[in-house]
């Protein structure tokens, strides 16, 4: 027959049948293709971002100036506590990465030391992420929402498109810490009236030239029919483009989704080494393969962070 | 697994939540026929209303009661049949039906595996594609009727739950149904995936793979890749329907009330269906063509032509298909440059597709022909493959597409390609693999009654649709009465309708045959094919584990069929090589 090539003898060879390829069980080989679907869900997601992201880059947040809280601490620390949890939640891979290991060596102590770590460290990654969520639902300086929908930041000519919160402009006092007073719009058109120098930017980036500062004439006639709009929710964002808002309760909680059913896995998988099941099995691979969903988990957040804090 | 075998079965563990693959590639596939009826009866509806719109059918009312008052349908629920038809069709009988009968049923058999890498997963895997097929069905029988907006859902039509009847309720159980339908995909993937890299026996390397498991394996592959990205679509819909958000809708304008939705865009969701959709065109297509390179070589005596050949294209058409997408959007404002790459690389797809299509014919080619019912369905795939293929190259060129796109020309196409291709491989296999399922033959005779009818009524319904569509026929239409430069199509649509309710005749023909063979057919015996694979080495009467013994060892490929020098015209695999054959190396 002509096909001579397909009958090799040759059954040592990696697909050879007969034996595990790579020497991995199907279970993990399951655990590697799972990631890979999932990966695509993620970057279906993170794609549709990147498209609007580019579409509107007039009035898309830069993160810096929406995420400037941090704990106990005063003033604005721009990225720094998001900075913090990736760091823990990169720490918490660390630690997995022990737990496997430990595994490796039937060190039924060492699992549960780190995999107990693991889990600490992926609570405290998903109390930061309520925190920072909590922050940007009740919104920071405030800002104005034109009849149009686009959201305006209040700002002072001459001062390269400084924001100034809706609670500086009217009461003319810094904001104190943790405040959550609401403003109404007369307030703001009164206030903005009276300070001949406030006038309002676009949230994004402008053009070569920094951000795009509207003149007074420009701000007062968006103001006329504009509003005070505050704090930011699926329909409406204080800090520009609703899309905006959109994505990062949607990318952020879909990915703390799977962190939390990362922490319950390794619950799980914890009380199982606790009770012995893969000391009496003789291997931890249960352990491995988890691990292997709780790396992938801190992969996308890398992603995740990139898009939305750094770039 | 082994240990499983010893297992004490229940009616319950046993028919209902059994973990035997070849117990659930049963269930797969009746309950594939059942979708499989529901998605044809409904087309059978439509076509009244195409071919006689003015006409009062009793059968209407009787079937649709308020959406068919007076034996009229009524125009909400013509584009809800054509929607759930569509997705019944496309997800539930050739996706589910197919691959999951065929990969269940062949992947252990074929590699020479107990069963699949995990029983469990499998079960979980058609009890979601059940669940899911419950939630469609039940779809049907709400207020204010199922989702109506094709079966690509488009928003905003799938957005809005004001926007029409069929939006409403009927779309929130549609996103349901399918999101339970994404994970049944995934769970039944990632089994027919691993299984085909862990499990396979002694001498089972990937180049003595039977082509349908080659093809089962890079289809699951595929639905790996492609349907998480239907779900990421789906979650962003159900959050546009459900949570205000506007990742795909900006400015709406919905009886005189604007919408607050800002800054989104339709065309997102688009991309991102299509990215499944187009690959989804594959999963259905590539078991049929797997099933059909077993049934040629086995039925023509002879070697399949090009094996590797045709394992490459296999790959290929893969590949190929997650870059294509944009092809179904060239009238969505496309830039013209972005649409010549798409052409570019949809036009590409023909080489793979050519390949396999010659290699068929070639395979083929002064054969030892045994013209079984199973033979003459994978011959008549070659031909609408190729007839469909044809037209594919108009539409896959963006500047030919613009003139037929959303017509009768596309409805024509896909059909003829996808629909009837797929469901030609799905019939050859349950007539090729029905002795190794059910240990009874099937009766030869009706099968070439369905055969014959089924085949001639295709054509009769599909080539027309071809003219409709070059004469600027618009699909999704309800009626064409409005517009009299129409009015000379009338006739052919009503022939269309005449093969449609023949072509549905015929398949109560294979229903019959079917469920009356499962149970008084002729006896079986063991390798009723006199076939290659290792699945007609097992024993009639199925038992857990596969193999009584050990299971056997391959030596050779499977399709050494008339070989010179052997005794018979076929060598199962697991025969061991002659000294000859050792000497010269084949």
């Amino acid at each position: 027959m002509a096909n001579g090539a397909v009958i090799e003898q040759n059954t040592s060879t990696l697909w050879g049948g007969g034996r595990q390829p790579f020497g991995a069980s199907y279970g993990k080989l399951m655990m590697w293709f799972f990631l890979l679907s999932d990966a695509l869900t993620f970057s279906g997601f993170l794609t549709a971002m990147g498209l609007y992201r580019f579409k509107y880059e007039e009035t898309w947040p830069i993160a810096e100036n929406v995420f400037t809280h941090f704990p106990f601490l005063h003033g604005e620390h721009p990225l720094l506590f998001v900075a913090l949890m990736t760091f823990i939640l990169i720490v918490s891979s660390v630690t997995m990465v022990m737990a496997v290991n430990a595994g490796h060596h039937n060190d039924k102590k060492g699992v549960v030391l780190w995999l107990g770590l693991t889990i600490v460290g992926g609570f405290t990654f998903l109390g930061s992420q309520a925190w920072e969520w909590y922050h940007f639902i009740h919104g920071d300086k405030g800002a104005v929402i034109a009849q149009d929908n686009t959201v305006y930041y209040l700002t002072e000519a001459g001062s390269e498109g400084k924001i100034l919160s809706v609670f500086e402009l009217v009461t003319g006092e810094k904001k104190p810490h943790g405040d959550h007073s609401e403003f109404t719009t007369e307030q703001l058109r009164n206030a903005f009236a009276a300070n001949g120098s406030a006038t309002l930017r676009l949230p994004g980036k402008g053009d070569k030239d920094g951000v795009k500062i509207l003149s007074r004439k420009e701000a007062e006639n968006v103001l006329a029919s504009a509003e005070v709009i505050q704090g930011a929710s699926l329909r409406a964002n204080e800090y520009g483009n609703v899309l905006f808002a959109d994505f990062f309760y949607f990318v952020t909680g879909f990915h703390g989704t799977h962190v939390f059913s990362g922490v319950v896995l390794n619950i799980i998988i914890f009380i199982n080494v606790l009770m012995g099941t893969y000391e009496r099995r003789g291997h931890y691979e249960m352990v491995e393969k988890v691990g292997l969903y709780w790396h992938f988990v801190d992969l996308v957040w890398v992603f995740v962070f990139t898009f939305f804090y750094l770039v | 697994m082994e240990a499983h075998a010893h297992h004490k079965e229940t009616f319950i563990t046993k028919y209902i939540f059994s973990q035997d693959h070849k117990m659930i590639a049963k269930q797969f596939l009746v309950t594939g026929m059942i979708m499989g009826i529901i998605g044809v009866g409904m087309s059978l509806l439509f076509r009244l209303q195409l071919a006689w719109p003015d006409k009062e059918w009793l059968i209407l009312e009787a079937l649709l009661g308020k959406w068919g008052t007076d034996g009229i349908m009524d125009p909400n629920i013509y584009l809800a049949l054509v929607t759930i038809h569509g997705t019944i069709m496309v997800f539930f009988v050739l996706t589910a039906g197919l691959s999951g009968t065929f990969s269940n049923l062949l992947i252990p058999l074929q590699i020479g595996a107990r069963d699949m890498a995990s029983g469990f997963i499998n079960m979980l895997s058609y009890w979601f594609f059940f669940a899911s097929s419950v939630v469609m069905v039940s779809s049907l029988f709400v207020e204010s009727g199922p989702a109506a907006a094709g079966w690509t859902v488009y928003p905003p039509l799938s957005a809005l739950p004001q926007a029409m009847p069929g939006s409403g309720m009927g779309m929130t159980l549609w996103l349901v149904s399918m999101s339970l339908f994404i994970v049944s995909s995934l769970l039944g993937a990632l089994n027919y995936i691993v299984t085909v890299l862990n499990l396979r026996t002694k001498g089972m390397s990937m180049t003595r793979l039977p082509l349908t498991i080659w093809a089962f394996f890079v289809t699951a592959i595929l639905g790996v890749l492609s349907f998480p990205v239907l779900f990421s679509a789906a979650l962003l819909l159900i959050f546009d329907r459900s949570f205000g958000t506007s990742f795909y809708l900006s400015d709406i304008l919905v009886a005189g009330e604007l919408l607050s939705n800002q800054g989104g865009s339709p065309i997102l969701y688009q991309h991102l269906f299509w990215f499944l959709g187009h690959p989804e065109v594959y999963i259905i297509l590539l078991p049929a063509l797997g099933i059909s390179s077993e049934v040629i070589s086995t039925n023509a005596r002879k070697p399949i032509f090009g094996y590797r050949a045709m394992v490459g294209s296999i790959m290929a058409i893969a590949f190929l298909s997650f870059i294509v997408w944009g092809h179904h959007m060239f009238v969505t404002g496309m830039n013209p440059f972005l649409g010549s790459v798409f052409t570019f690389t949809t036009l590409l797809i023909a080489i793979p597709s050519a390949v396999k299509a010659f290699n068929y014919i070639t395979t083929l080619w002064k054969g030892n022909l045994r013209l079984t019912p199973a033979m003459l369905f994978s011959i008549g795939l070659v031909s609408t493959f190729i007839t469909g293929g044809l037209t594919g190259l108009i539409l896959g060129d963006s500047a030919l597409d613009i003139n037929v796109h959303d017509t009768y020309f596309v409805v024509a196409h896909f059909h003829i390609v996808m629909g009837l291709s797929a469901i030609f491989g799905l019939f050859a296999g349950v007539y090729h693999w029905f002795p190794k399922m059910y240990g009874r033959r099937m009766n030869k005779n009706l099968g070439y009654v369905h055969f014959w009818v089924t085949f001639i009524a295709a054509y009769g319904v599909f080539f027309p649709m071809h003219f409709l569509g070059m004469a600027g026929l618009p699909r999704r239409y309800y009626t064409n009465t409005a517009f009299p430069m129409f009015d000379d199509l009338a006739d052919i649509n009503v022939l269309i309708s005449y093969f449609a309710i023949a072509g549905g005749i015929a398949q109560v023909v294979f229903i019959w045959n079917f469920f009356y063979s499962a149970v008084r057919g002729k006896k079986s015996t063991a390798n009723p094919w006199k076939s290659n694979t290792l699945e007609w080495t097992t024993p009639v009467e199925h038992i857990h584990g596969n193999w009584p013994g050990e299971i056997p060892e391959v030596h050779r490929w499977p399709y050494d069929y008339s070989k010179p020098g052997m005794e018979e015209d076929f060598v199962p695999q697991t025969v061991p090589m002659t000294e000859k054959e050792m000497e010269t190396g084949h």
